[in-house]
């Protein structure tokens, strides 16, 4: 097997479009199941009532790096053609921090909003047209801020490259930060949730 | 018929009822079952295309395409428009990111209707309007749109599949996500809880 097939020239740019399509089909699906086309469970988070978001992305990080990690190790896989998006580390921190707060005041990021829209969520739909004015905004002020957008540039670097640990050993920890996670979250959901009915009571 | 058998009837009926709005919205997929699917599709991005997720692109590509029919000067002129709009040879709207999105749209709609979940209605907490409720996703919205652009990225692109790849970048960004999002969450409690 040669891995990514795209890549190696399996099949063409339109086939590409298609297989996006069916992709993105589960991708969708799966956050639908999860509950995220639903701000109020996306918010819950962020008053630890209910963790869903993390256990959900936790999870989906943690399958598809230990699944990659294996397939790359079994020589199935070619790793380094796996588009790895660069890092400037300033600009992505302080637009981390300008996303969480969009989330937290909107209820949604972009992938949900559109879930959310699709299962007729009117504030989904409001969300969107949010969206599409705050990169509207963006792209008018590009011309002054390009400079920081492009400060701090690293290359496509990744956290065992930069801190000179084998991959292997950063996939395994980050498979214990996650478990650990999920059981300190747990806890933390059920504390929380019980002080939230209290408060209504 | 008799009042008793008429009362009968009636639990009946309302036992019926009551089945099919169980049936109408089941309840969500445990998170770790979730997860685990949502991980096989990223996994199965890398894989097919030797590339992982997204959703911002995909609304970057669309601003920009009406950019250039609106005011085409003005596009090509700007180099954040013309990233997206490429050499021209193509239309931005034939892009991977654009497809993948309409395929999360289709996704979301076909689990919701299987699960008696597509339903119009407005999510929000209890202690707001409906109309302070569209201000804020309109607001938080524009903000998302921004820091997004400003991340080369949003939630999937570099949070998820920039996680998995242990992208340095991506989870700087992921940690400043949440960071964001918890430093506010008192503020916008109203809204939510």
């Amino acid at each position: 097997m040669n891995a990514p097939f795209f890549k190696f020239g399996l099949f063409g740019d339109d086939v590409s479009l298609i297989v996006a399509f069916v992709i993105g089909i589960g991708f969708g699906f799966f956050l639908e199941r999860a509950g995220f086309g639903s701000a109020r469970k996306l918010c819950a988070q962020f008053y630890f009532t209910d963790l869903a978001v993390f256990k959900v992305m936790f999870t989906a990080i943690i399958t598809a790096m230990v699944g990659l990690f294996w397939l790359s190790w079994a020589g199935l896989v070619d790793l380094s053609l796996v588009y790895v998006s660069p890092t400037y580390l300033i600009p992505q921190t302080v637009g981390g921090l300008i996303l969480g707060a969009g989330f937290v005041i909107g209820g949604y990021c972009p992938g949900t909003s559109c879930v959310a829209a699709a299962t007729g969520k009117l504030d989904g739909f409001v969300y969107l047209g949010g969206i599409i004015v705050g990169i509207v905004v963006f792209g008018e002020v590009f011309p002054l801020l390009s400079g920081f957008y492009d400060s701090t540039a690293m290359g496509q670097i990744t956290i065992p490259e930069y801190f000179g640990i084998s991959y292997g050993i950063v996939v395994f920890l980050v498979v214990l930060v996650a478990i650990g996670g999920f059981a300190g979250g747990s806890w933390v959901e059920k504390k929380f949730a019980a002080k939230a009915k209290e408060a209504q009571s | 018929m008799a009042a008793s058998e008429k009362a009968v009837v009636l639990d009946e009926v309302r036992a019926q009822s009551k089945a099919r709005v169980a049936r109408e919205a089941q309840p969500y997929w445990n998170p770790y079952v979730a997860g685990l699917g949502l991980g096989l599709v990223l996994l199965a991005a890398f894989v097919v295309i030797g590339r992982g997720l997204g959703a911002s692109g995909a609304f970057s590509s669309l601003v920009a395409a009406t950019v250039q029919t609106v005011v085409p000067a003005h596009a090509t002129s700007n180099s954040f428009y013309a990233e997206y709009l490429g050499d021209g040879t193509k239309s931005p709207l034939k892009d991977w990111l654009v497809f993948e999105v309409l395929g999360a749209i289709a996704g979301g709609f076909i689990s919701g209707i299987l699960a008696g979940r597509v339903k119009k209605g407005v999510e929000k907490g209890p202690r707001i309007s409906v109309g302070g409720r569209f201000g804020f996703a309109f607001v938080g919205g524009i903000i998302m749109g921004f820091g997004a652009k400003l991340a080369r990225g949003c939630t999937s692109g570099q949070a998820l599949t920039g996680g998995a790849l242990l992208g340095l970048g991506s989870w700087a960004f992921m940690l400043a996500v949440f960071g964001g999002a918890y430093a506010l969450a008192y503020f916008m409690r109203r809204q939510w809880t």
